[in-house]
C-alpha cells in the first residue's frame, strides 16, 4: 500500500520565500493566495501528484 | 454416471471473476472426470489408469500460478490495486475449488460403486452443499461492525470522525470532498479482527471491492480523491474514506460487510497463550 520511501516532494509553492531555506526542490513564488492555489492545482495535475498544505502559506506537491 | 456428477460439480465451479470462465469450467470438468473415474479404476483393478490419474492430478497444481499470473499482469494497469494478498487469496481458492471438485466426484462414484444410484445422489448433494459452505469463507461483516461516519476537515487534515486520513492542500478538492466524500468506521469485534484489519493487503481488498462496485472519482493524474483506509492508532479501528460515483452510504456498508477476509491476513492472536493474556 504505502510502505517504504515512496513519497517525495516535487515542488514547493509559496507566497513568501522567507519561509523556505535551501533544499533541492523547485520553488514557485506566487503573488497571492489565489495564484498559489492555481499554480498548485496545475502542477499537481501535470505531475499526477497531490497538493499538501503546511498551513503556514507553503504548499507542497507530493508524489505518493 | 460420471457425466451427471460432472455437471453437478461444474455448476458449483464458477470463477468469481468473469475472465477465464471457460478455462476454469473446462478444468473443472477434467477434475470431475478424474475424481469420478478413480474409484472404478481402483476397483477393477486397473493400475495403469490409476497412474495416469495421479499424473493428471499434478496439472492442477498449476492452476494457482496461472490465476495469479493473470491477475498480477492486470494489476499494473489498475487505478485501484487489488494487492498481492487478495490475488494470492483468489488463486488459492481456485486451486482448492478444483480439489473439492475431484473430491466430490470421488465420493459420489464411490457411493455408486459400493451402494447404488439413489445413495450416490444423496452423497453428491451433501458434498456439494458442504463444499459451498466451506468455500464461502468469512466476511468482514463477521469480524467487524461497520458504522457510518462523518467526513470533515480539521484545517487541512481530512478526518473521518476522529481518524486522520490525509492532508489536502487545495481548496477546491476540500470542497469536493466535503460535498461528495463518504466515510465509514470499521470496528473490529476482537483482537484477531483488529490484526486482520491492520494488514494493508486486507485494507486494499476492502477498497478494491468497494470501488469496483460504487466507482471512484480518481483519475490517472488526479489522485487527490484516492480512497483510503486508515487506522485509529489508539483504539485500533479503521476509517474508510472514498469519493464514489454512487454516493450511497447504505450500500457502501453492505459492500464492506461482504468483503472476504483474506487467509493471508487473518490475525490469530487470540489462539496463542500470550495473545489471550494480553487481550484482557
Amino acid at each position: 500500500m504505502d510502505n517504504g520511501m515512496r513519497d517525495y516532494i516535487l515542488a514547493i509553492i509559496t507566497t513568501d520565500l522567507s519561509l523556505l531555506q535551501g533544499g533541492g526542490c523547485p520553488v514557485f513564488l506566487a503573488k497571492d493566495a489565489t495564484q498559489q492555489n492555481k499554480i498548485s492545482m496545475l502542477l499537481a495535475r501535470i505531475l499526477g501528484a497531490n497538493v499538501h498544505d503546511l498551513e503556514n502559506g507553503v504548499y507542497l506537491i507530493v508524489k505518493h | 454416471m460420471a457425466r451427471w456428477i460432472m455437471l453437478r460439480s461444474d455448476y458449483r465451479h464458477y470463477p468469481t471473476y468473469p475472465h477465464g470462465q471457460l478455462t476454469h469450467l473446462a478444468l473443472g470438468f477434467i477434475a470431475a472426470c478424474l475424481g469420478a473415474v478413480a474409484v472404478p479404476a481402483i476397483a477393477k483393478p486397473d493400475y495403469v489408469a490409476v497412474t495416469f490419474l495421479v499424473l493428471a492430478a499434478q496439472q492442477f497444481r498449476d492452476i494457482r500460478s496461472m490465476e495469479r499470473d493473470t491477475l498480477e499482469s492486470l494489476e499494473s494497469t489498475k487505478l485501484i490495486r487489488r494487492g498481492n494478498d487478495y490475488i494470492e487469496g483468489i488463486a488459492r481458492v481456485f486451486e482448492a475449488r478444483n480439489y473439492l471438485t475431484i473430491l466430490t466426484a470421488l465420493i459420489t462414484s464411490a457411493a455408486v460403486q459400493i451402494f447404488s444410484w439413489p445413495y450416490a445422489l444423496i452423497a453428491a448433494s451433501i458434498c456439494i452443499y458442504g463444499s459451498v459452505k466451506l468455500m464461502s469463507g468469512r466476511k468482514v461483516g463477521d469480524i467487524a461492525d461497520i458504522i457510518p461516519a462523518q467526513v470533515h476537515f480539521n484545517e487541512s487534515l481530512l478526518m473521518v470522525d476522529d481518524v486522520v486520513i490525509m492532508n489536502v492542500g487545495l481548496e477546491q478538492t476540500r470542497n469536493k470532498i466535503e460535498k461528495d466524500g463518504m466515510g465509514v468506521l470499521i470496528k473490529p469485534k476482537n483482537d484477531d479482527a483488529r490484526l486482520t484489519l491492520d494488514v494493508p493487503g486486507q485494507r486494499m481488498a476492502i477498497i478494491h471491492d468497494v470501488v469496483s462496485i460504487l466507482g471512484s472519482k480518481v483519475d490517472m493524474n488526479e489522485m487527490d480523491l484516492a480512497p483510503m483506509a486508515r487506522k485509529q492508532v489508539d483504539k485500533g479501528y479503521l476509517a474508510l474514506f472514498l469519493v464514489a460515483n454512487e454516493p450511497d452510504i447504505q450500500y457502501l456498508i453492505e459492500i464492506v460487510k461482504r468483503v472476504p477476509v483474506l487467509e493471508s491476513a487473518q490475525g490469530t492472536a487470540l489462539s496463542s497463550f500470550y495473545g489471550k493474556k494480553a487481550a484482557d
